[in-house]
């Protein structure tokens, strides 16, 4: 595919952030569409097959239709974004991304007045997907965002990785990026991306209302019901580093805590 | 195998633990060794503790009788759930006091899981000849504290996932089933063997 191809021409701003290795990144994954096992996806994932892959943008857009990943990368911005990722399960990791911002295509499809957020669905194809087989989760996985969190510039479709193409288990060949929430917003293997005027059902929300909200914010001051998230594990730090404070909105509290102006974060997590 | 000494048990009890040793020297422990230790010594106190509540059964079942084994394979469960709970406080917790207290407090699985560990620490005290015949019949009576203790441990690790998976439940049907067996009327089985 055209992800690969390029070589990033401008970086992101890099905050001082240092990428975990590629080892860590692409050998420790949640995606349990491969297995609940955090290396069951790099073990499971190569059979995946991610060309040819299409992915339809409808709802609430000018012009919806079925695209090949081509031609929804034709022409974007493909850069290197190097994030952080901080899992709802209190580890982080910070990921040399190449993507592009999500507001990009879906200024491209057009979004219609009356569109408010935006729902996203992973492929669902149990025969290469063994975790899909069993009813744990209401397949096929959804997620979503709110219309001005997806045009958020640090909101990005990611493609690659340290460079090159996107290894499967990190969700390839098309994922979301949303740095300032817990990784499980970031969905992965997009085919739908769908606008609406009401918020969308997501997956973890419908499987443990009490525990999982829409938003999912990084929020030091809001726990998991099961976990404090006061603090987190730095993933490739070793066995005897510190446990980090973690940060309001992941450490992008300027970039995004407007978003959330007089919202009462503890209803809307 | 019921000449086997009981030194034996205990050693092999030690293999698990270099098991980890060597995974985390050879660097084969994954990226998250924190994590991995942790959960891989929980994991291995619930198979001692499986161990040694399918001693009773197992002779009923078969006639083999393994009794003087058992306090091994107890001691080597309150061992492994001693080092699970160390791995929790110093490499994972970093000893954040006020955390670990507040999540203590707050969290259902780890009161579920501390509750667990008390009862296998008492167990573990009392396994002695010395408290064994101070108690008398009430050793019977507290040694019950095993069924509770194994009941919290398995519900401890299933209340941590986020999806119950299938090993999860296969944990609970074994410990269900194995608790389950004590409810049999006295006598049940091959009493004697043949």
């Amino acid at each position: 595919g055209a992800a690969m191809m390029l070589a990033p021409a401008a970086r992101a701003a890099p905050r001082d952030l240092v990428p975990n290795s590629r080892k860590d990144i692409t050998t420790y994954n949640n995606f349990y569409e491969f297995g609940f096992d955090k290396g069951d996806p790099a073990r499971y994932a190569g059979r995946l097959t991610t060309d040819p892959w299409s992915v339809r943008i409808d709802g609430l857009v000018e012009r919806p239709g079925s695209w090949p990943l081509d031609d929804v990368l034709k022409g974007m911005p493909l850069d290197e974004h190097i994030t952080r990722l901080r899992c709802v399960e209190a580890w982080s990791m910070v990921i040399p991304w190449i993507g592009f911002p999500l507001a990009e295509l879906l200024r491209r499809a057009g979004p219609r007045p009356g569109a408010k957020y935006v729902a996203f669905e992973t492929l669902l194809r149990p025969e290469e997907m063994p975790g899909q087989r069993r009813r744990s989760i209401d397949w096929p996985y959804r997620e979503g965002l709110r219309l001005d969190e997806a045009m958020h510039p640090l909101t990005l479709l990611a493609t690659g990785l340290y460079g090159a193409a996107l290894p499967n288990q990190n969700g390839a060949p098309l994922r979301l990026v949303v740095p300032w929430k817990y990784g499980f917003k970031s969905i992965k293997s997009i085919v739908r991306i769908t606008l609406t005027d009401t918020q969308p059902v997501t997956t973890w929300p419908a499987l443990q209302p009490t525990e999982y909200g829409f938003y999912a914010n990084v929020n030091p001051r809001v726990d998991h019901p099961r976990w404090s998230q006061a603090t987190e594990r730095v993933i490739g730090a070793g066995l005897f580093a510190p446990r980090v404070p973690t940060e309001m909105f992941n450490g992008y509290a300027e970039e995004v805590a407007s978003l959330y102006a007089g919202m009462d974060l503890r209803t809307f997590y | 195998m019921r000449r086997l000494p009981v030194a034996v048990v205990y050693l092999a009890a030690l293999v698990p633990l270099g098991w980890i040793v060597w995974l985390v020297l050879s660097g084969g422990i994954g990226v998250d060794p924190v994590k991995e230790i942790e959960h891989r010594l929980g994991k291995i106190a619930l198979w001692f503790l499986a161990l040694g509540l399918a001693v009773t059964p197992l002779r009923r079942l078969t006639g083999v009788n393994l009794l003087r084994y058992r306090r091994a394979l107890g001691l080597s469960a309150a061992f492994y759930v001693g080092l699970h709970i160390l791995a929790w406080g110093w490499l994972d917790m970093r000893w954040l006091w006020a955390q670990m207290a507040g999540d203590l407090l707050k969290r259902p699985y780890l009161v579920a899981g501390m509750a667990s560990a008390l009862m296998i620490a008492v167990l573990a005290a009392t396994s002695n000849g010395v408290s064994v015949r101070a108690l008398g019949a009430r050793w019977r009576v507290l040694h019950r504290l095993t069924y509770p203790a194994a009941a919290l441990a398995v519900g401890h690790y299933l209340w941590q996932m986020k999806v119950i998976t299938p090993e999860g439940w296969a944990w609970a049907g074994v410990m269900t089933g194995l608790l389950a067996l004590r409810l049999l009327p006295r006598g049940w089985g091959v009493t004697r063997r043949a």
